[in-house]
C-alpha cells in the first residue's frame, strides 16, 4: 500500500467506537451497521485501490431521514463521514479513514418515478448509471453521460465526480444532465434543489454540488434528464501515418463546425496493445488511431461522414472504414473499450493519468509524453478523447521495483504539469479525490483555494464530511496523481475504461 | 496616486460618482478599500439589465464597463475567452465570422427596458443566466461558461474552470457565478464555450389554440429525435385589442397566419437534414390533421429573434413575469391565462412569458402560488412603476435561503457586493 498523508486520527473517536456503533444502531436498522473486522473488509478501498484504509464502522441508512438523522449526530459529536457510492471512483474520494464513518448509499438503489412527458426520470443516488437508460431504453430513451463505469458506477457517485464518457463534447457531463437533487447538509439539514423545470433560479447549488467530491453534502436523489435516442449512429475508424496528421484532422473536423457524438484518438502503442489483446481490426501500420462517431437522422450522419471523409483524406489518412451496421460500430470501439486490460496484460503494472488538454495541444503533448518516457525509460500507451481534450496515457511499470514506482510516480506528475503548461487540467474525470489533491497548486494559487476552502467552510464548519480530499494537506504539490493497477487486479477489471 | 486617494478624487469617478476601474488589479483594489470601509457598492455594466432584480442596497457604484475585448478566441477549440464586459454583440460579430455562435441564444433585454436594442455585456448576461429559446435543446448560459476570473468582496481575485470541456479540478465555481446578479464576485474575464453555427433553418406554424392540443404537440416535439431548436406558442386571445395589434405587427410575416394563435417549431441544419426532419415531424405530429405554414430561413431567422428578444412586449410599463413550470404542467397553466392575460409559451412549454398590469400585486401572488404547485418558479423580471415588493420579486424556500446566506458570505463577508440585489440579506 502507497502512503497518504490523511488528517490527524482522533483518538478518542477510535476509542468510543462501541458507543458510536451503538448511537448508530439506534438511528437505522442495527443490521445496516457494520462494525466487525470482516464486515469493514469491503469498504477498505475503492477503485483506486493501491490505497487501504479500514473504517471506523459502516453504516449503510435507507431513506433520507436516517441519512439527515446519521449526519446531525455525527455533526454533534464531531465524528467525520466519508460518503460512498457504488466505490468505483479512480481517485480515491471514497477512501475511508480511520476515526470515520462510511456512508453507504448502497441501500439507495431504487428508481422512483419515470417522467416521459417531462423527460426525466427520479431517482435514488445508488442506482448504476446503466440502470437508469435500461428502464427508459424501451421507450426508445436513454441517460446521456456514460462514464466507462457505467454498469457499476452510481448515479451519486456520478453527480459526486460530475462524470463525463465519450460523448461529452455533444451531450455534455453529468451537471448539464441533470434537473435536480435533494441532499443532506453536514448539519442534518435537508435540502431540495431544482425538481423537473430548468435552471432553478437563484445561486446555482446543484452546479456546485456537482462534481464537489462528497465534500458538501450527501445527494439522496437525483432528477436526471433523458433524452430521445439518435434516429442513426454511425462510425469511422481512421488511420494516419503521423500524430500530427491524425491530430491536425481531428481539429479541423471540429473547426469545420461538425460536433461529432464521439471521437476518440489512439497511439501506435495503444493500437498494438489493443489490437493484440481484443482482435479488433485495427490498422497495425497506422501511427495514430482515430475514431469518429456521429449520430442524427439519416441524411444528416451520412451528410457528415462525407465531410469527415474528406477531410481525413486531405490530412493523409493512411485507412478509413466506415461502419456498415450496429455491430460493426460495436466493433469499432471493442478495442477501445478494452485499453485498460491491455496495457494490463502488457506490464504487471500500468497507472493511469487523467489530465485535458486543448485539442490542438495533442502532437505536442504525445512528443512531451514520448520525450518523458525515454527520459524514464518506461513504456507509455496514449488514448485521448479528442472531442473533449481528456488524455489518458498509461505509463507500464513493474511495482514490485521501488525503483520504477517512483520514476513512475515523477513520470505521471511530469505528465499533469505538462497538461497544465499546455493550458489544460490536472483532472477531466476521475476526479481529485486524495490522488490529485496536491497537485491543486499547481493549477490554483492560494486565493483561489482559500476561497473554495471558505465555501467548504461555510457549509461544513467542523470539516467533517469527507476531509482530506480535493484539497492540499500538505500545501506543497507532491509527487502524486494515477491510477496504479497492480497486475491488472483493478477493482473493477471487467469495467471497460477510457 | 493610491487607491484610497482615487477613491476620494474626482479622477477614478464620474460626474455621477461611479467608479471606472480600468483593469483587474484596480477593481481588486477598489473593492479591497470598500471592505476595509465597510462600504458596500452597486456593480454595473453596459445598465442593459440593471433593472432585472432590486435595487442594489448601496452608496457606491463601481462600472466594470472599462473591462473590455476579447483575450483569446480559439475557433477550433470551441472557446472565447473575454474580458469581462465585452458587449455581446461584439462576441456575436467576432463568432459570426468564423461560422460560430452562442448557442445559448442571448436576449436582447432592450425591447422591454425601454424598446431600445442593448445586449448589454457578456458579464451582465452571466450574471442573470436567461437563456434564449434554444435553452431546451442547448442549455443555459451557466451550461456554456468554462471559467471565470473575478474579484470576491474581500478584493481578493479569484479563479475557477478554465477552457476545456472536461475539468473536475476543484469546486465547479463557474456554475455558481451564473444567475447570482453579481452578489458573489465582481467579474473579470470570462470564457465560453462556443459552436458552430447551424447552415439553415425553417419554422412550422401550426394554427391551433386548445391547450390540450398545443401540449401534446409540445410533448411530442421535444421526444422526437428529429431534434427541433425553438418551439413556441403564441396566442391571440387577450382581451386588450392594442396588445394583439401590438403582436400582429411585431409578427408579421408572409408566410405567418395573422389575428390568429399558433405553435412554431424550428428546425436548424443543413438544407437536406431541414427537409427531413420536417417530414418526420410531420409524421409524428400528423399535421395534416392541422392548418400549417412554413417560413424559410429569411422569415425564421427574424421571428425567432423577434420571440427571443420579447419584442412583443417592447417597451412594457407593466410587470412582466417570467415562469419556468416542468412542460407537462402546462396545459392547466393555459386554461388559467386563456384571455385574461398577455403572454406567451416558449422552451417547447416550459417557460411562461406573462404581463401582469400595474398595480396587481395579488395577481403575481396568485401566478407565484401556481408556479410553485407545479414546481416550478417566477421572476418578476421587469416590475411596474408602482411596485411595492410586498411580493418578492424573486423565487426562494427557506432552506437554499440559508444555504444562499452561507454560501454569499464565504465569499463577500460584510455584504460589499451588489447586497440586497437578489434577496434581503443577501
Amino acid at each position: 500500500m502507497s502512503e497518504i498523508a490523511l488528517p490527524k486520527i482522533d483518538r478518542s473517536i477510535v476509542s468510543n467506537k462501541s458507543q458510536i456503533v451503538k448511537k448508530l444502531s439506534s438511528l437505522t436498522n442495527p443490521e445496516n451497521v457494520l462494525s466487525e473486522a470482516d464486515e469493514l473488509r469491503p469498504y477498505e478501498t475503492d477503485a483506486l485501490s493501491v490505497y487501504i484504509q479500514t473504517p471506523l464502522a459502516v453504516v449503510l441508512p435507507e431513506n433520507t431521514k436516517e441519512v439527515s438523522e446519521i449526519l446531525k449526530y455525527c455533526n454533534e459529536e464531531n465524528i467525520k463521514v466519508v460518503p460512498r457510492g457504488a466505490g468505483t471512483g479512480l481517485s480515491g474520494g471514497a477512501l475511508p479513514l480511520q476515526d470515520a464513518i462510511l456512508l453507504g448509499l448502497g441501500k439507495f438503489n431504487k428508481i422512483l418515478e419515470i417522467d416521459y412527458e417531462n423527460k426525466c426520470v427520479i431517482t435514488q443516488p445508488g442506482v448504476t448509471n446503466l440502470g437508469i437508460t435500461h428502464a427508459v431504453e424501451h421507450k426508445g430513451f436513454y441517460y446521456a453521460p456514460d462514464p466507462s463505469s457505467q454498469l457499476a458506477c452510481s448515479i451519486g457517485g456520478n453527480v459526486a465526480e460530475n462524470s463525463g464518457g465519450v460523448h461529452s463534447l455533444k451531450y455534455g457531463t453529468t451537471t448539464n444532465n441533470i434537473l435536480g437533487v435533494e441532499m443532506v447538509m453536514m448539519d442534518g439539514t435537508i435540502c431540495k434543489i431544482g425538481g423537473k423545470s430548468f435552471d432553478q433560479e437563484g445561486y446555482d447549488l446543484m452546479g456546485l454540488i456537482c462534481g464537489s467530491e462528497g465534500l458538501l453534502g450527501v445527494v439522496t436523489e437525483v432528477t436526471v434528464k433523458i433524452l430521445k435516442k439518435p434516429e442513426v449512429v454511425k462510425a469511422a475508424l481512421i488511420g494516419f501515418p503521423s500524430i500530427k496528421e491524425g491530430g491536425d484532422a481531428a481539429s479541423e473536423i471540429i473547426s469545420s463546425g461538425i460536433v461529432p457524438a464521439g471521437m476518440e484518438i489512439m497511439d501506435k502503442a495503444l493500437i498494438e496493445a489493443t489490437d493484440n489483446f481484443s482482435k479488433a481490426g485495427y490498422p497495425r501500420d497506422a501511427e495514430l488511431l482515430l475514431i469518429v462517431e456521429l449520430d442524427g437522422t439519416e441524411s444528416e450522419v451520412n451528410e457528415l461522414i462525407k465531410k469527415v471523409e474528406i477531410i481525413c483524406k486531405k490530412n493523409n489518412c493512411s485507412s478509413l472504414k466506415l461502419s456498415k451496421n450496429e455491430k460493426e460500430r460495436l466493433s469499432f470501439w471493442a478495442g477501445r473499450k478494452a485499453a485498460f486490460p491491455a496495457c494490463g496484460a502488457m506490464a504487471p503494472d500500468y497507472y493511469c493519468m487523467d489530465g485535458s488538454i486543448p485539442r490542438g495541444k495533442l502532437a505536442e503533448a504525445l512528443l512531451e509524453i514520448k520525450k518523458l518516457s525515454e527520459k524514464y525509460n518506461l513504456p507509455v500507451a496514449n488514448c485521448f478523447h479528442a472531442g473533449d481534450g481528456n488524455l489518458h496515457p498509461l505509463i507500464m511499470f513493474d511495482g514490485n521495483d521501488k525503483e520504477q514506482l517512483r520514476k513512475t510516480e515523477e513520470f505521471g506528475s511530469e505528465i499533469l504539469k505538462t497538461c497544465v503548461r499546455l493550458g489544460g487540467v490536472i483532472t477531466g474525470e476521475h476526479g481529485v479525490g486524495i490522488e490529485k489533491r496536491e497537485l491543486m497548486c499547481e493549477m490554483f494559487n492560494d486565493n483561489d483555494i482559500q476561497q473554495q476552502l471558505d465555501i467548504k467552510k461555510s457549509l461544513d464548519e467542523k470539516n467533517l464530511l469527507n476531509p482530506g480530499k480535493v484539497y492540499p494537506i500538505l500545501r506543497k504539490c507532491a509527487e502524486e496523481g494515477r491510477v496504479h493497477v497492480h497486475k491488472s487486479k483493478d477493482k473493477f477489471p471487467d469495467l471497460p475504461r477510457f | 496616486m493610491s487607491i484610497k486617494a482615487k477613491i476620494n478624487s474626482q479622477i477614478f469617478q464620474d460626474s455621477n460618482n461611479i467608479y471606472y476601474p480600468k483593469n483587474e488589479s484596480e477593481v481588486s483594489e477598489l473593492i479591497r478599500e470598500l471592505y476595509k470601509n465597510d462600504s458596500p457598492t452597486e456593480i454595473i455594466g453596459h445598465n442593459s439589465k440593471s433593472f432585472i432584480g432590486n435595487k442594489a442596497q448601496s452608496a457606491n457604484t463601481m462600472s466594470l464597463s472599462k473591462l473590455t475585448g476579447i483575450i483569446d478566441y480559439r475557433p477550433e477549440e470551441l472557446y472565447i475567452k473575454v474580458k469581462a464586459c465585452t458587449p455581446i454583440e461584439e462576441v456575436e460579430k467576432t463568432l459570426d465570422e468564423n461560422n460560430q455562435e452562442l448557442a445559448f441564444e442571448p436576449i436582447d433585454f432592450g425591447y422591454i427596458k425601454n424598446g431600445v436594442s442593448n445586449k448589454g455585456t457578456i458579464a451582465g448576461y452571466l450574471s442573470c443566466n436567461y437563456a434564449g429559446s434554444r435553452r431546451f435543446k442547448v442549455g443555459s448560459v451557466r451550461d456554456h461558461v468554462l471559467g471565470f476570473k473575478g474579484v470576491n468582496g474581500k478584493g481578493d481575485i479569484i479563479k475557477s474552470g478554465g477552457t476545456v470541456v472536461k475539468n473536475v479540478t476543484g469546486y465547479d465555481l463557474s456554475k455558481l457565478i451564473a444567475g447570482s446578479f453579481g452578489t458573489l464576485v465582481a467579474l473579470t474575464e470570462i470564457t465560453l464555450k462556443v459552436l458552430p453555427k447551424k447552415d439553415s433553418s425553417n419554422t412550422i406554424s401550426i394554427y391551433i389554440d386548445k391547450s390540450e392540443e398545443i401540449f401534446d404537440l409540445f410533448i411530442k416535439l421535444s421526444s422526437s429525435s428529429s431534434e427541433i431548436s425553438g418551439a413556441v406558442y403564441v396566442p391571440n386571445k387577450s382581451k386588450d385589442d392594442d396588445f394583439l395589434k401590438k403582436k400582429n405587427s411585431v409578427l408579421k410575416f408572409n408566410d405567418l397566419k395573422s389575428n390568429t394563435s399558433f405553435l412554431a417549431f424550428r428546425v436548424e441544419g443543413d438544407k437536406i437534414s431541414i427537409k427531413e426532419k420536417i417530414k418526420n415531424l410531420s409524421k409524428e405530429l400528423e399535421l395534416d390533421k392541422f392548418e400549417t405554414s412554413t417560413l424559410d430561413v429569411h422569415q425564421s431567422e427574424p421571428l425567432w429573434k423577434k420571440i427571443n428578444n420579447l419584442e412583443i412586449f417592447e417597451n412594457t410599463k407593466n410587470n412582466l413575469i417570467r415562469m419556468v413550470i416542468p412542460p407537462a404542467k402546462g396545459s392547466n397553466l393555459l386554461k388559467f391565462l386563456d384571455n385574461k392575460y398577455k403572454y406567451f409559451v416558449d422552451w417547447c412549454g416550459s417557460l411562461f412569458w406573462i404581463e401582469v398590469d400595474e398595480q396587481k400585486e395579488e395577481k403575481i401572488k396568485e401566478l407565484k402560488k401556481i408556479a410553485l404547485d407545479s414546481g416550478g418558479y417566477l421572476t418578476v423580471i421587469k416590475t411596474s412603476a408602482d411596485y411595492d415588493y410586498g411580493e418578492s420579486i424573486f423565487t426562494v424556500d427557506d432552506v437554499r435561503l440559508m444555504i444562499s446566506e452561507k454560501i454569499k458570505k464565504s465569499f463577500d463577508p460584510k455584504r460589499i457586493l451588489n447586497p440586497g440585489k437578489m434577496y434581503r440579506g443577501i
